[in-house]
């Protein structure tokens, strides 16, 4: 570098190197409106030149004090809250909330329920792999994705609006069981999908996986390694790509997942194309668990015996689920009243946000955006 | 909530009537106990005497209380630290109730000798009525053992917890929510301000006294230029 500077203007170099020599450190502030957060994260990056010397995150914009809303709400009240917080999950958010306060009551959903509501968590899983698909690789500049998933991403929502009414924001599942029955046919919807999806998630590696711009922009890209991801907290997908073989669908079954045959794809590398390869094998399990789950769906009720008030006895328990971004817990305490004395939502988004400076260390400009995009946050989630 | 979906299974349908109330959740309509009065003229017709019978509450089946929990852990734990420690169980979840001046030590033997690697959550209830108003929660996790576990820990108004960020990096920002949250200072974080919150708001919202509705008005008027947020 100097060498280069003496060439242009020799005299200028013995005084005051500082001024012409020292890149000074630039910050860079970045969003919150920027489109590739996703929402509204504001990431302030200290920079030199490209190079990213370290970030510190300015999350809180979408704070809607979810957990002081629960204190003032009922158990069955705070429900549909709960699908507001990742909202391109609703259905993993409203089973984790449900499954907490079955515990607290003490009670179990019946074999039907639970078989409805692992086949609505999956396919919702895929959907939320297949926004991220298509948004994340948006961000890295390839759109032909985004139009692909989202295409396909329909049918599921199809699905779920005919089971419930609603696309999004379902509120499908309630405390106890599941308020709907199937629908005509559904069993039927699930298993077309099935079929329908596994060619597109070949379409889709078609179109990236060996994609040389996709593998320049994602191969070696935001590493972390094993030990850090633990230390970091990170969940699901991120931490699975680098290596630990741990899913709370496994490690600890809930809902009947024990019944099911899947496996747990992870990743060596822990880097962002191992971090892609991962939330694609995902989506091909969940289709094997949905598959397995329609053939074998019981008969019975659909809704334990809970009385119409719920009053959970004094207590306090913890509960989580594996969410399509991670491990997704609520810790509840009652006072044995009609209202939560206090509910605590451990994100997964939140907690893998905290990743995102030690994964861009080092690297560009340019990869703090594929970073985020690889975390898969939804600031819903993170700001609560 | 289970309404009109009746699905046709015989034995559930003829199960419900005669059991006597055995499970720990509260039944809304014991047949036997109450009144006599007001309850036997509407026997014949049920949904009205649920309607009209929540007022006379009859005294409810005590539900789970924690049970002590022993385990090799929490016998090494003992021996190292005395009586500081409290191991119980709650609906099959193990938990430890650690005195304050031990917290530190007793996470960091978690971690180092007992392999729990991952620490879950951190977090915070606020019992106003309580000498010492604020409880800490950990929720940790050990990958190598696939266990769970909780421990607890009580403060005074104005008492600081030492950081737990040195243990697993996580807790930095776990630990600045209930910060936020709660105002209670963990002594020793490296970067210990609002994370949620704007970093001038006045008040932690997640205190019982601080009421739903309440907003630190003065920011909202001064950054955001409007009367009021509501």
């Amino acid at each position: 570098m100097s060498d280069f500077y003496e060439d242009i203007d020799p005299a200028a170099t013995v005084t005051d190197t500082k001024t012409y020599l020292d890149s000074d450190e630039l910050v860079l502030n970045m969003g919150p409106q920027h489109p590739s957060t996703h929402g509204v994260l504001r990431v302030i990056l200290k920079l030199d030149g490209e190079k990213v010397l370290g970030t510190e995150c300015v999350i809180g914009y979408l704070h809607r004090g979810v957990e002081k809303i629960a204190e003032n709400r009922t158990y069955v009240q705070f429900n549909p809250y709960v699908d507001r917080m990742d909202y391109v999950a609703a259905v993993s958010n409203g089973l984790g909330y449900c499954l907490a306060v079955e515990k607290l009551l003490n009670t179990e959903a019946p074999p039907r329920a639970q078989y409805i509501r692992v086949i609505l968590t999956e396919l919702n899983r895929i959907a939320s792999h297949q926004l991220w698909l298509g948004t994340h690789a948006l961000d890295i500049g390839a759109i032909t994705p985004l139009f692909y998933t989202f295409r396909d991403r329909e049918e599921i929502l199809k699905i779920f609006e005919k089971y419930c009414g609603a696309r999004l924001t379902t509120h499908a599942f309630r405390i106890g069981g599941t308020q709907y029955e199937t629908y005509e046919g559904f069993e039927r919807d699930c298993l077309d999908f099935c079929d329908f999806l596994l060619p597109k998630i070949d379409e889709y590696e078609t179109l990236l996986s060996t994609n040389r711009i996709w593998v320049e922009r994602t191969k070696g890209v935001g590493y972390i390694s094993g030990k850090d991801a633990i230390a970091l907290g990170v969940t699901g997908p991120v931490l699975r790509a680098s290596g630990v073989r741990w899913d709370l669908r496994k490690a600890q079954p809930y809902s009947g997942y024990d019944k099911f045959d899947f496996e747990i794809p992870i990743g060596l590398n822990g880097d962002t194309y191992d971090r892609y390869i991962v939330r694609i094998q995902e989506m091909r399990q969940s289709v094997r668990i949905i598959r397995q789950a329609v053939e074998g769906l019981p008969t019975g009720p659909i809704m334990a015996k809970i009385p119409k008030v719920l009053k959970p006895p004094v207590g306090e328990v913890y509960h989580s689920i594996e969410a399509p971004k991670g491990e997704l817990g609520y810790f509840i305490v009652s006072d044995g009243s009609t209202q939560p004395y206090r509910i605590r939502v451990r994100p997964p988004s939140f907690v893998n946000l905290q990743a995102l400076d030690v994964m861009v260390r080092g690297s560009l400009v340019a990869d703090v955006v594929a970073v985020i995009g690889t975390l898969d946050i939804v600031l819903g989630e993170v700001d609560r | 909530m289970a309404d009109e979906i009746k699905p046709s299974s015989p034995p559930e349908g003829a199960d419900p009537k005669p059991t006597a109330p055995t499970s720990p959740v509260a039944e809304t309509k014991p047949p036997a106990t109450g009144e006599p009065t007001p309850a036997a003229p509407a026997a014949p017709k049920p949904p009205v005497a649920a309607a009209a019978k929540p007022p006379a509450v009859p005294p409810k089946p005590a539900g789970p209380t924690p049970q002590p929990w022993e385990a090799d852990l929490t016998r090494r734990l003992k021996q190292s630290y005395g009586s500081g420690i409290e191991s119980l169980s709650y609906v099959g979840q193990n938990y430890l109730v650690v005195d304050h001046a031990i917290i530190h030590d007793v996470l960091h033997a978690l971690v180092n000798d007992e392999a729990f690697d991952y620490c879950v959550d951190v977090t915070a209830v606020h019992y106003p009525k309580n000498e010492k108003p604020f409880e800490i929660i950990y929720i940790l996790y050990s990958f190598p053992k696939n266990e769970r576990i909780r421990v607890k820990t009580s403060i005074a108004e104005g008492e600081a917890v030492p950081t737990v960020s040195d243990l697993w990096t996580t807790a930095d920002w776990l630990e600045r929510e209930v910060f936020d949250m709660f105002g209670i200072v963990f002594s020793g974080h490296p970067n210990l301000k609002r994370i949620l919150l704007p970093d001038e708001w006045k008040g932690y919202p997640l205190r019982k006294d601080y009421p739903i509705l309440l907003q630190d008005k003065e920011w909202v008027q001064i950054n955001l230029g409007i009367e009021s947020g509501q």
